[in-house]
């Protein structure tokens, strides 16, 4: 209890301050070049490094060797692009994920 | 008689609110509810999951903050990985600047609630034709926060009562990120910007190990990107939301 309303807080506050950024840094100015070059270039970068970092902790060398992870991504992105619903993707990749660590336990 | 249209007007903007927000719905509940189920199955209190909704109100970062507190993590760790997390948000921000202009005392929660999803309502589905576009985010924004709240308190409730074995539910997120990243392919079409954040989680990962990579790789890219920025910017704002 005592750890976690101030943990809370911090994640609001964290929160609200990177929502608010651009409004209280370009309310009355435009916001520089730079800015508005990363703005359309760093999400797709995020995206990868989001994707990519999810298997940071996987023990490859060591059966099941991430099999379940690659799987279930893979299940993901066949899905999404076979049908674009964006929770219907989730909903098959995690099932994915889940089946095949169970399986392979 | 015209208070009588002003209502009526609010209550078109509410209901359009509520159709545009249906995939909303359907995501926020089902990712609410695994999040309560994870957050008790992490041993945190069920009411955590409620309260996370309600002042947090973001996805990926309650996960990971649930995570860090089950795992023992201090109060600097919590907060820096959610700055890392929802730094994004910083990006987002920008393309709404006009949109909420003018919204005076709802703006406050319009700026708390700007998630992913709500985002991408406001910068792709227009606001009814003569309703005060305020009135549209705003129901939006608190409908979306809604079906949150709804959600997580759920996942907590029964969570709690059925013990599950929520092992691998986690794996949701992941699989959020993957969409995410095939939209990102869907609209800008450059190699450079998935490339250098590739090299970057490489460079990471062997400077730094797993603990710290995401907060590298994220430095790594800026960088990256605007050295890049010669060779991406005659493309012109490929993604930009304006």
């Amino acid at each position: 209890m005592t750890r976690l309303i101030p943990a809370v807080a911090a994640m609001t506050i964290v929160t609200v301050l990177t929502r608010a950024a651009p409004f209280l840094f370009f309310s009355r100015r435009e916001p520089p070049a730079a800015v508005d070059y990363l703005q359309a270039y760093l999400p797709p970068a995020l995206m990868t490094i989001l994707v990519l970092s999810a298997f940071k902790d996987v023990a490859w060398a060591e059966f099941p060797h991430g099999i379940p992870a690659i799987a279930g991504a893979t299940a993901t992105a066949l899905v999404h692009l076979a049908k674009r619903n964006v929770l219907l993707s989730i909903a098959c990749g995690t099932a994915a994920f889940i089946a095949l660590t169970r399986l392979l336990a | 008689m015209k208070e009588q249209s002003r209502r009526g007007r609010r209550r078109e903007a509410v209901s359009s609110a509520f159709k545009a927000g249906v995939p909303v719905l359907l995501g926020y509940t089902s990712i609410g509810f695994a999040f309560g189920l994870v957050l008790v199955g992490l041993g945190l209190p069920w009411w955590l999951a409620p309260t996370m909704a309600l002042f947090v109100f973001a996805g990926a970062a309650q996960f990971m903050g649930a995570g860090l507190l089950a795992a023992g993590a201090g109060l600097g760790e919590i907060a820096l990985l959610t700055l890392l997390m929802n730094g994004r948000h910083m990006v987002y921000g920008l393309s709404v600047l006009d949109a909420y202009k003018g919204a005076g005392w709802r703006k406050p929660y319009l700026i708390f609630g700007l998630t992913d999803e709500t985002y991408g309502i406001v910068t792709t589905i227009a606001p009814p034709p003569g309703s005060d576009p305020i009135d549209f985010y705003f129901a939006l924004t608190a409908l979306n926060q809604l079906w949150w709240f709804l959600g997580c308190l759920a996942g907590a409730a029964i969570g709690r009562a059925v013990p599950f074995d929520t092992s691998g539910l986690e794996f949701a997120m992941t699989a959020l990120f993957v969409v995410l990243l095939m939209e990102q392919l869907r609209s800008i079409r450059r190699a450079e910007p998935y490339l250098a954040a590739a090299a970057a989680v490489a460079i990471a990962s062997i400077a730094v190990g797993p603990d710290n990579l995401i907060l590298v790789a994220t430095i790594l890219s800026c960088a990256f990107l605007l050295a890049l920025r010669r060779r991406l910017e005659p493309a012109g704002g490929a993604g930009s939301a304006r």
